[in-house]
Protein backbone atom coordinates (compact mmCIF):
# COMPACT_ATOMS: atom_id res chain seq x y z
CA UNK A 1 0.00 0.00 0.00
CA UNK A 2 1.20 3.44 -0.84
CA UNK A 3 -0.59 6.09 1.04
CA UNK A 4 0.96 9.12 -1.06
CA UNK A 5 -1.13 7.88 -3.86
CA UNK A 6 -4.31 8.99 -1.39
CA UNK A 7 -2.67 11.94 0.20
CA UNK A 8 -1.60 13.07 -3.24
CA UNK A 9 -5.25 12.66 -4.77
CA UNK A 10 -7.51 14.47 -1.86
CA UNK A 11 -8.62 17.01 -4.03
CA UNK A 12 -9.98 14.71 -6.37
CA UNK A 13 -11.68 12.55 -4.15
CA UNK A 14 -13.35 15.64 -2.48
CA UNK A 15 -14.44 16.86 -5.70
CA UNK A 16 -15.98 13.66 -6.20
CA UNK A 17 -17.13 13.14 -2.93
CA UNK A 18 -19.26 16.47 -3.49
CA UNK A 19 -20.91 15.54 -6.80
CA UNK A 20 -21.80 12.08 -5.09
CA UNK A 21 -23.62 13.74 -1.99
CA UNK A 22 -25.02 16.99 -4.72
CA UNK A 23 -26.63 13.91 -6.63
CA UNK A 24 -28.08 11.78 -3.51
CA UNK A 25 -29.74 14.57 -1.87
CA UNK A 26 -31.09 16.35 -4.90
CA UNK A 27 -32.43 13.00 -6.26
CA UNK A 28 -34.05 12.01 -2.90
CA UNK A 29 -35.51 14.86 -2.04
CA UNK A 30 -37.53 14.97 -5.84
CA UNK A 31 -38.30 11.31 -5.80
CA UNK A 32 -39.64 11.56 -2.14
CA UNK A 33 -41.81 15.12 -3.62
CA UNK A 34 -42.99 13.64 -5.99
CA UNK A 35 -43.56 10.02 -4.50
CA UNK A 36 -46.06 11.48 -2.03
CA UNK A 37 -49.01 12.36 -4.07
CA UNK A 38 -47.79 9.48 -6.16
CA UNK A 39 -48.57 6.98 -3.97
CA UNK A 40 -51.89 8.01 -2.71
CA UNK A 41 -52.79 7.56 -6.28
CA UNK A 42 -51.07 4.16 -6.09
CA UNK A 43 -53.30 3.18 -3.65
CA UNK A 44 -56.67 4.75 -5.29
CA UNK A 45 -59.75 2.42 -5.75
CA UNK A 46 -59.73 3.80 -9.67
CA UNK A 47 -58.06 1.45 -12.12
CA UNK A 48 -57.45 4.85 -13.95
CA UNK A 49 -55.78 6.81 -11.53
CA UNK A 50 -54.07 3.69 -10.01
CA UNK A 51 -53.00 1.85 -13.29
CA UNK A 52 -50.37 4.52 -14.70
CA UNK A 53 -48.62 4.67 -11.54
CA UNK A 54 -48.43 0.98 -11.01
CA UNK A 55 -46.85 0.79 -14.28
CA UNK A 56 -44.68 3.25 -13.94
CA UNK A 57 -43.09 2.14 -10.89
CA UNK A 58 -43.38 -1.61 -12.70
CA UNK A 59 -41.28 -0.23 -15.22
CA UNK A 60 -37.97 1.67 -13.05
CA UNK A 61 -38.10 -1.67 -9.95
CA UNK A 62 -38.14 -3.87 -12.81
CA UNK A 63 -34.82 -2.42 -14.92
CA UNK A 64 -31.47 -1.90 -13.68
CA UNK A 65 -30.68 1.80 -12.69
CA UNK A 66 -27.65 1.81 -15.55
CA UNK A 67 -29.85 0.86 -18.10
CA UNK A 68 -32.47 3.27 -17.16
CA UNK A 69 -29.33 5.85 -17.34
CA UNK A 70 -27.69 4.94 -20.43
CA UNK A 71 -31.44 5.01 -22.27
CA UNK A 72 -31.83 8.68 -21.11
CA UNK A 73 -28.52 9.76 -21.77
CA UNK A 74 -27.24 8.06 -24.89
CA UNK A 75 -30.75 6.80 -25.64
CA UNK A 76 -32.31 10.23 -26.41
CA UNK A 77 -29.67 11.31 -28.84
CA UNK A 78 -31.58 8.73 -31.50
CA UNK A 79 -33.96 10.82 -32.81
CA UNK A 80 -33.86 13.24 -35.27
CA UNK A 81 -36.81 15.52 -33.51
CA UNK A 82 -34.58 15.92 -30.19
CA UNK A 83 -31.13 16.30 -32.38
CA UNK A 84 -33.40 19.19 -34.15
CA UNK A 85 -33.97 20.81 -30.62
CA UNK A 86 -30.08 20.79 -29.52
CA UNK A 87 -29.35 22.35 -32.80
CA UNK A 88 -31.66 25.00 -32.15
CA UNK A 89 -30.66 25.81 -28.79
CA UNK A 90 -33.64 24.69 -27.10
CA UNK A 91 -33.22 25.70 -23.66
CA UNK A 92 -34.91 22.56 -22.10
CA UNK A 93 -34.54 20.12 -24.44
CA UNK A 94 -30.86 20.62 -24.40
CA UNK A 95 -30.76 20.10 -20.58
CA UNK A 96 -30.54 16.11 -22.06
CA UNK A 97 -27.46 16.37 -23.47
CA UNK A 98 -25.91 17.17 -19.90
CA UNK A 99 -24.81 14.35 -18.09
CA UNK A 100 -25.42 15.73 -14.94
CA UNK A 101 -28.91 16.28 -15.79
CA UNK A 102 -29.86 12.71 -17.36
CA UNK A 103 -27.88 11.19 -14.37
CA UNK A 104 -30.11 13.60 -11.88
CA UNK A 105 -33.33 12.19 -13.61
CA UNK A 106 -32.53 8.80 -14.04
CA UNK A 107 -31.70 8.92 -10.48
CA UNK A 108 -35.29 10.78 -9.03
CA UNK A 109 -37.47 9.02 -11.35
CA UNK A 110 -35.70 5.29 -10.21
CA UNK A 111 -35.87 6.41 -6.26
CA UNK A 112 -39.00 7.94 -6.79
CA UNK A 113 -40.54 4.41 -8.27
CA UNK A 114 -39.26 2.62 -4.71
CA UNK A 115 -40.52 4.92 -2.50
CA UNK A 116 -43.80 5.17 -3.96
CA UNK A 117 -44.22 1.35 -3.21
CA UNK A 118 -42.19 1.91 0.28
CA UNK A 119 -45.17 4.49 1.19
CA UNK A 120 -47.92 2.81 -0.74
CA UNK A 121 -47.36 -0.06 1.68
CA UNK A 122 -46.60 2.09 4.47
CA UNK A 123 -50.56 3.97 4.01
CA UNK A 124 -52.29 0.20 3.14
CA UNK A 125 -50.60 -0.45 7.04
CA UNK A 126 -52.34 2.47 8.82
CA UNK A 127 -54.93 1.30 11.72
CA UNK A 128 -58.47 1.11 9.76
CA UNK A 129 -59.32 3.12 12.95
CA UNK A 130 -57.51 5.88 12.63
CA UNK A 131 -59.73 6.86 9.43
CA UNK A 132 -62.68 5.97 11.13
CA UNK A 133 -62.12 8.42 13.64
CA UNK A 134 -60.96 10.83 11.14
CA UNK A 135 -64.18 9.98 9.17
CA UNK A 136 -66.37 10.16 12.57
CA UNK A 137 -65.12 14.02 13.32
CA UNK A 138 -66.28 14.88 10.13
CA UNK A 139 -63.37 15.59 8.67
CA UNK A 140 -63.49 15.73 4.46
CA UNK A 141 -61.53 13.11 2.40
CA UNK A 142 -58.52 16.02 1.61
CA UNK A 143 -58.47 16.83 5.41
CA UNK A 144 -58.33 13.21 6.59
CA UNK A 145 -55.48 12.54 3.75
CA UNK A 146 -53.42 15.57 5.25
CA UNK A 147 -53.40 15.73 8.83
CA UNK A 148 -54.39 11.51 9.59
CA UNK A 149 -53.56 9.02 6.61
CA UNK A 150 -50.17 10.95 5.80
CA UNK A 151 -48.25 11.75 8.91
CA UNK A 152 -49.25 8.10 10.10
CA UNK A 153 -48.15 6.38 6.80
CA UNK A 154 -44.67 8.08 6.56
CA UNK A 155 -43.70 7.59 10.13
CA UNK A 156 -44.28 4.46 9.58
CA UNK A 157 -42.25 4.38 6.15
CA UNK A 158 -38.96 5.43 7.77
CA UNK A 159 -37.33 2.24 8.38
CA UNK A 160 -37.62 1.11 5.21
CA UNK A 161 -37.18 4.64 3.60
CA UNK A 162 -33.69 4.61 5.24
CA UNK A 163 -32.97 1.54 2.87
CA UNK A 164 -34.06 3.21 0.04
CA UNK A 165 -31.28 6.30 0.61
CA UNK A 166 -28.87 3.80 1.50
CA UNK A 167 -29.24 1.89 -1.63
CA UNK A 168 -29.16 5.05 -3.77
CA UNK A 169 -26.27 6.47 -1.79
CA UNK A 170 -24.29 2.86 -3.74
CA UNK A 171 -26.31 3.09 -6.84
CA UNK A 172 -25.10 6.25 -7.41
CA UNK A 173 -21.99 5.26 -7.98
CA UNK A 174 -22.70 4.49 -11.83
CA UNK A 175 -22.42 7.93 -12.56
CA UNK A 176 -19.23 7.27 -14.00
CA UNK A 177 -21.20 5.65 -16.47
CA UNK A 178 -22.01 9.03 -17.92
CA UNK A 179 -18.46 10.56 -18.16
CA UNK A 180 -19.49 12.21 -14.34
CA UNK A 181 -16.41 12.48 -12.17
CA UNK A 182 -18.19 11.31 -9.02
CA UNK A 183 -16.53 9.81 -6.14
CA UNK A 184 -16.31 6.52 -7.81
CA UNK A 185 -15.37 8.14 -10.78
CA UNK A 186 -13.04 10.05 -9.15
CA UNK A 187 -11.34 6.33 -7.85
CA UNK A 188 -11.21 5.43 -11.32
CA UNK A 189 -8.90 8.29 -12.37
CA UNK A 190 -6.61 8.31 -9.67
CA UNK A 191 -6.72 4.62 -10.44
CA UNK A 192 -5.43 4.85 -14.13
CA UNK A 193 -3.07 7.25 -13.18
CA UNK A 194 -1.42 5.44 -10.56
CA UNK A 195 -2.39 2.46 -11.09
CA UNK A 196 -2.79 1.58 -7.90
CA UNK A 197 -6.03 -0.30 -7.95
CA UNK A 198 -6.26 -1.05 -3.82
CA UNK A 199 -5.32 2.25 -2.82
CA UNK A 200 -7.96 3.89 -5.09
CA UNK A 201 -10.64 2.00 -4.57
CA UNK A 202 -9.86 0.81 -0.80
CA UNK A 203 -9.93 4.89 -0.05
CA UNK A 204 -13.29 5.35 -1.80
CA UNK A 205 -14.96 2.23 -0.19
CA UNK A 206 -13.72 3.75 3.22
CA UNK A 207 -15.29 7.06 2.43
CA UNK A 208 -18.86 5.42 1.36
CA UNK A 209 -18.63 2.98 4.61
CA UNK A 210 -18.53 6.40 6.60
CA UNK A 211 -21.18 7.75 4.67
CA UNK A 212 -23.36 4.91 5.31
CA UNK A 213 -22.88 4.74 9.20
CA UNK A 214 -23.82 8.44 8.95
CA UNK A 215 -27.01 7.82 7.28
CA UNK A 216 -27.83 4.90 9.55
CA UNK A 217 -27.06 7.26 12.53
CA UNK A 218 -29.09 10.18 11.53
CA UNK A 219 -32.16 7.50 10.53
CA UNK A 220 -32.02 5.92 14.04
CA UNK A 221 -32.57 9.50 15.14
CA UNK A 222 -35.48 10.17 13.20
CA UNK A 223 -36.75 7.08 14.22
CA UNK A 224 -36.64 7.89 17.59
CA UNK A 225 -38.51 11.38 17.33
CA UNK A 226 -41.31 10.54 15.22
CA UNK A 227 -41.78 6.57 15.74
CA UNK A 228 -41.44 7.00 19.57
CA UNK A 229 -44.83 6.64 20.30
CA UNK A 230 -44.94 2.76 18.28
CA UNK A 231 -41.79 2.12 20.16
CA UNK A 232 -44.13 1.03 23.75
CA UNK A 233 -46.58 -1.38 21.58
CA UNK A 234 -43.37 -3.22 20.23
CA UNK A 235 -41.65 -3.31 23.88
CA UNK A 236 -44.91 -4.95 25.20
CA UNK A 237 -45.03 -7.73 22.39
CA UNK A 238 -41.39 -8.56 22.34
CA UNK A 239 -41.29 -11.72 23.97
CA UNK A 240 -40.58 -12.08 27.70
CA UNK B 1 -35.88 -4.04 -36.83
CA UNK B 2 -33.10 -4.98 -34.57
CA UNK B 3 -30.77 -5.07 -37.95
CA UNK B 4 -30.02 -8.64 -37.38
CA UNK B 5 -28.60 -7.83 -33.95
CA UNK B 6 -31.74 -9.07 -31.96
CA UNK B 7 -29.86 -12.91 -31.70
CA UNK B 8 -26.61 -11.48 -30.79
CA UNK B 9 -28.84 -9.37 -27.73
CA UNK B 10 -30.37 -12.77 -26.93
CA UNK B 11 -27.12 -14.42 -26.33
CA UNK B 12 -26.14 -11.25 -24.25
CA UNK B 13 -29.52 -12.11 -21.80
CA UNK B 14 -27.97 -16.11 -21.57
CA UNK B 15 -24.56 -14.73 -20.42
CA UNK B 16 -26.86 -12.48 -18.22
CA UNK B 17 -29.07 -15.07 -16.78
CA UNK B 18 -26.17 -17.31 -16.06
CA UNK B 19 -23.80 -14.81 -14.26
CA UNK B 20 -27.07 -14.30 -12.36
CA UNK B 21 -27.45 -17.70 -11.21
CA UNK B 22 -24.04 -18.62 -10.97
CA UNK B 23 -23.44 -15.23 -8.46
CA UNK B 24 -26.50 -16.90 -6.75
CA UNK B 25 -24.99 -19.77 -5.92
CA UNK B 26 -21.85 -18.51 -4.68
CA UNK B 27 -23.95 -16.12 -2.58
CA UNK B 28 -26.27 -19.10 -1.03
CA UNK B 29 -22.87 -20.43 0.04
CA UNK B 30 -21.35 -17.28 1.42
CA UNK B 31 -25.11 -16.36 2.82
CA UNK B 32 -25.33 -19.99 4.94
CA UNK B 33 -21.45 -19.71 6.13
CA UNK B 34 -22.02 -15.88 7.17
CA UNK B 35 -25.44 -16.50 8.72
CA UNK B 36 -24.02 -19.95 10.88
CA UNK B 37 -20.88 -18.18 11.57
CA UNK B 38 -23.19 -15.02 12.93
CA UNK B 39 -24.96 -17.54 15.45
CA UNK B 40 -22.31 -19.68 16.47
CA UNK B 41 -20.49 -19.77 19.87
CA UNK B 42 -17.01 -18.79 18.72
CA UNK B 43 -16.65 -14.96 19.16
CA UNK B 44 -13.82 -14.18 16.59
CA UNK B 45 -16.28 -16.48 14.17
CA UNK B 46 -19.19 -13.86 15.19
CA UNK B 47 -17.02 -10.85 14.74
CA UNK B 48 -15.64 -12.02 10.83
CA UNK B 49 -19.15 -12.28 10.08
CA UNK B 50 -20.23 -8.86 11.51
CA UNK B 51 -17.38 -7.31 9.77
CA UNK B 52 -17.93 -8.97 6.96
CA UNK B 53 -22.22 -7.90 6.27
CA UNK B 54 -21.41 -4.34 7.87
CA UNK B 55 -19.01 -3.47 5.16
CA UNK B 56 -19.97 -5.44 2.12
CA UNK B 57 -23.40 -3.06 2.87
CA UNK B 58 -21.87 -0.13 3.14
CA UNK B 59 -19.65 0.06 -0.24
CA UNK B 60 -21.27 -0.09 -3.68
CA UNK B 61 -20.92 -2.92 -5.86
CA UNK B 62 -19.10 -1.30 -8.41
CA UNK B 63 -16.45 -0.38 -6.60
CA UNK B 64 -16.35 -3.62 -4.80
CA UNK B 65 -16.42 -4.63 -8.70
CA UNK B 66 -13.42 -2.22 -9.70
CA UNK B 67 -11.71 -3.29 -6.77
CA UNK B 68 -11.62 -7.19 -7.57
CA UNK B 69 -11.18 -7.15 -11.13
CA UNK B 70 -8.23 -4.34 -11.30
CA UNK B 71 -6.68 -5.13 -8.00
CA UNK B 72 -7.39 -9.32 -8.37
CA UNK B 73 -5.48 -8.82 -11.90
CA UNK B 74 -2.94 -6.87 -10.16
CA UNK B 75 -2.67 -9.66 -7.16
CA UNK B 76 -2.61 -12.73 -9.78
CA UNK B 77 -0.11 -11.23 -12.04
CA UNK B 78 2.10 -11.14 -8.73
CA UNK B 79 1.12 -14.75 -7.75
CA UNK B 80 2.02 -15.93 -11.68
CA UNK B 81 5.58 -13.75 -12.13
CA UNK B 82 6.38 -15.15 -8.51
CA UNK B 83 5.30 -18.60 -9.36
CA UNK B 84 7.35 -18.05 -12.91
CA UNK B 85 4.05 -19.13 -14.51
CA UNK B 86 2.70 -17.62 -17.66
CA UNK B 87 0.49 -15.12 -17.65
CA UNK B 88 -3.22 -15.50 -16.43
CA UNK B 89 -6.51 -13.20 -17.25
CA UNK B 90 -8.84 -12.49 -14.93
CA UNK B 91 -11.83 -12.26 -17.02
CA UNK B 92 -14.68 -9.96 -16.14
CA UNK B 93 -16.90 -13.24 -15.81
CA UNK B 94 -14.90 -14.41 -12.84
CA UNK B 95 -14.80 -11.20 -11.50
CA UNK B 96 -18.36 -10.50 -11.75
CA UNK B 97 -19.63 -13.88 -10.32
CA UNK B 98 -17.10 -13.29 -7.04
CA UNK B 99 -18.09 -10.06 -6.70
CA UNK B 100 -21.91 -9.97 -6.72
CA UNK B 101 -22.01 -13.28 -5.42
CA UNK B 102 -19.93 -11.82 -2.11
CA UNK B 103 -21.99 -9.37 -2.07
CA UNK B 104 -24.93 -10.56 -1.52
CA UNK B 105 -23.94 -13.39 0.35
CA UNK B 106 -23.86 -10.45 2.97
CA UNK B 107 -27.92 -9.74 2.41
CA UNK B 108 -28.59 -13.33 2.34
CA UNK B 109 -26.28 -14.20 6.11
CA UNK B 110 -28.64 -11.37 7.58
CA UNK B 111 -31.93 -13.03 6.01
CA UNK B 112 -30.41 -16.91 6.88
CA UNK B 113 -29.78 -15.78 10.32
CA UNK B 114 -33.04 -14.63 11.10
CA UNK B 115 -34.79 -17.33 9.10
CA UNK B 116 -32.67 -19.76 11.71
CA UNK B 117 -34.24 -17.70 14.77
CA UNK B 118 -37.21 -18.16 13.35
CA UNK B 119 -37.30 -22.13 13.95
CA UNK B 120 -38.73 -23.16 17.08
CA UNK B 121 -36.01 -24.15 19.49
CA UNK B 122 -38.74 -26.71 20.91
CA UNK B 123 -38.47 -28.49 17.89
CA UNK B 124 -34.91 -28.88 17.91
CA UNK B 125 -35.42 -30.42 21.05
CA UNK B 126 -37.71 -33.03 19.87
CA UNK B 127 -35.41 -33.72 17.00
CA UNK B 128 -32.40 -34.58 19.24
CA UNK B 129 -34.77 -36.39 22.00
CA UNK B 130 -35.44 -39.03 18.72
CA UNK B 131 -32.09 -39.51 18.62
CA UNK B 132 -31.40 -37.86 15.53
CA UNK B 133 -27.50 -36.68 15.14
CA UNK B 134 -27.11 -33.14 14.30
CA UNK B 135 -26.78 -33.26 10.92
CA UNK B 136 -30.06 -34.60 10.54
CA UNK B 137 -31.75 -32.21 12.77
CA UNK B 138 -30.54 -29.54 10.73
CA UNK B 139 -31.32 -31.18 7.31
CA UNK B 140 -35.08 -32.46 8.42
CA UNK B 141 -36.18 -30.03 10.78
CA UNK B 142 -34.26 -26.92 10.57
CA UNK B 143 -33.56 -25.92 7.00
CA UNK B 144 -36.44 -26.88 5.54
CA UNK B 145 -38.58 -24.33 8.04
CA UNK B 146 -35.99 -22.08 7.59
CA UNK B 147 -36.12 -21.96 3.84
CA UNK B 148 -40.07 -20.74 4.74
CA UNK B 149 -39.07 -17.40 6.12
CA UNK B 150 -36.41 -17.32 4.47
CA UNK B 151 -37.90 -17.04 1.14
CA UNK B 152 -39.42 -13.38 1.02
CA UNK B 153 -35.81 -11.97 1.73
CA UNK B 154 -34.04 -14.55 -0.65
CA UNK B 155 -36.54 -13.69 -3.40
CA UNK B 156 -36.34 -9.55 -3.06
CA UNK B 157 -32.15 -10.06 -3.28
CA UNK B 158 -32.59 -12.29 -5.76
CA UNK B 159 -34.13 -9.44 -7.67
CA UNK B 160 -31.62 -6.69 -6.85
CA UNK B 161 -29.19 -9.14 -7.43
CA UNK B 162 -30.24 -9.93 -10.98
CA UNK B 163 -30.47 -6.18 -12.09
CA UNK B 164 -26.79 -5.54 -10.35
CA UNK B 165 -25.85 -7.81 -13.22
CA UNK B 166 -26.15 -4.98 -15.60
CA UNK B 167 -23.09 -3.28 -13.90
CA UNK B 168 -20.50 -6.31 -14.64
CA UNK B 169 -20.89 -4.50 -18.59
CA UNK B 170 -18.92 -1.74 -17.20
CA UNK B 171 -15.49 -3.78 -16.48
CA UNK B 172 -16.41 -5.21 -20.36
CA UNK B 173 -18.17 -8.25 -19.72
CA UNK B 174 -20.45 -8.72 -23.18
CA UNK B 175 -23.52 -9.31 -21.45
CA UNK B 176 -26.50 -7.44 -22.74
CA UNK B 177 -26.30 -4.24 -21.75
CA UNK B 178 -22.64 -3.77 -23.23
CA UNK B 179 -23.74 -5.71 -26.15
CA UNK B 180 -26.90 -3.64 -26.50
CA UNK B 181 -24.18 -0.52 -26.82
CA UNK B 182 -22.55 -1.92 -29.01
CA UNK B 183 -25.00 -2.29 -31.17
CA UNK B 184 -26.73 1.40 -30.57
CA UNK B 185 -23.06 2.99 -31.28
CA UNK B 186 -23.17 1.03 -34.78
CA UNK B 187 -26.57 1.15 -35.78
CA UNK B 188 -26.88 4.85 -34.55
CA UNK B 189 -30.14 3.41 -32.69
CA UNK B 190 -29.03 3.47 -28.81
CA UNK B 191 -32.20 4.39 -27.48
CA UNK B 192 -33.95 1.14 -29.50
CA UNK B 193 -31.56 -1.26 -28.01
CA UNK B 194 -31.33 0.01 -25.09
CA UNK B 195 -35.65 -0.03 -24.62
CA UNK B 196 -34.44 -4.09 -25.39
CA UNK B 197 -32.46 -4.57 -22.78
CA UNK B 198 -35.33 -3.03 -20.31
CA UNK B 199 -37.52 -5.24 -22.19
CA UNK B 200 -35.54 -8.69 -21.43
CA UNK B 201 -35.09 -7.55 -17.64
CA UNK B 202 -38.49 -6.95 -17.57
CA UNK B 203 -39.30 -10.19 -18.69
CA UNK B 204 -36.55 -11.45 -16.19
CA UNK B 205 -37.54 -9.47 -12.86
CA UNK B 206 -41.56 -10.55 -13.70
CA UNK B 207 -41.27 -14.07 -14.26
CA UNK B 208 -38.68 -14.49 -11.26
CA UNK B 209 -41.70 -12.76 -8.76
CA UNK B 210 -44.27 -14.88 -10.08
CA UNK B 211 -42.31 -17.60 -9.73
CA UNK B 212 -41.23 -16.57 -6.04
CA UNK B 213 -45.14 -16.28 -4.98
CA UNK B 214 -45.60 -19.64 -5.98
CA UNK B 215 -42.78 -20.61 -4.33
CA UNK B 216 -43.77 -19.06 -1.28
CA UNK B 217 -47.06 -20.08 -1.58
CA UNK B 218 -46.03 -23.82 -1.53
CA UNK B 219 -43.23 -23.66 1.24
CA UNK B 220 -46.14 -22.17 3.45
CA UNK B 221 -48.59 -24.68 2.90
CA UNK B 222 -50.21 -25.44 6.51
CA UNK B 223 -49.76 -21.95 7.55
CA UNK B 224 -52.46 -19.77 7.93
CA UNK B 225 -52.12 -16.22 7.25
CA UNK B 226 -53.07 -13.68 10.33
CA UNK B 227 -56.42 -12.62 9.48
CA UNK B 228 -58.10 -8.94 10.36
Amino acid sequence: MDVSVVTESLDQYLAGLWLTLHLVTLSCAIGLAAAIPLAVARVSRSLVVRGPVAAYTWFFRGTPMLVQLLLIYYGLGQFPWMQAQWAAGHPVWSLFREPYFCALLAFALNTCAYTIEIVAGAIRNVPHGELEAAKAVGMSRFVMVRRILLPSALRRAIPAYSNEVILMLQGSSIASAVTLVDLTGAARNIYSKHFAPFEAFVFAGLIYLVLTFALVWLFQRAEKRWLAHLRAQELAKAPQ
Amino acid sequence: MFHGYLPTILGGAALTLELALLSLLFALVAGLAGASAKLSKSAPLRWTATVYTTVVRGVPDLVMMLLVFYGGQMLVNHVTEALDLGYFDLNPMVAGVLTIGFIFGAYFAETFRGAFLAVPKGQLEAGAAYGMTRWQVFARILFPQMLRHALPGLGNNWLVLLKSTAIVSMIGLSDMTWLADQAGRTTREPFLFYLLVCALYLVMTTASSWLLARLERRYSAGVRAAEL
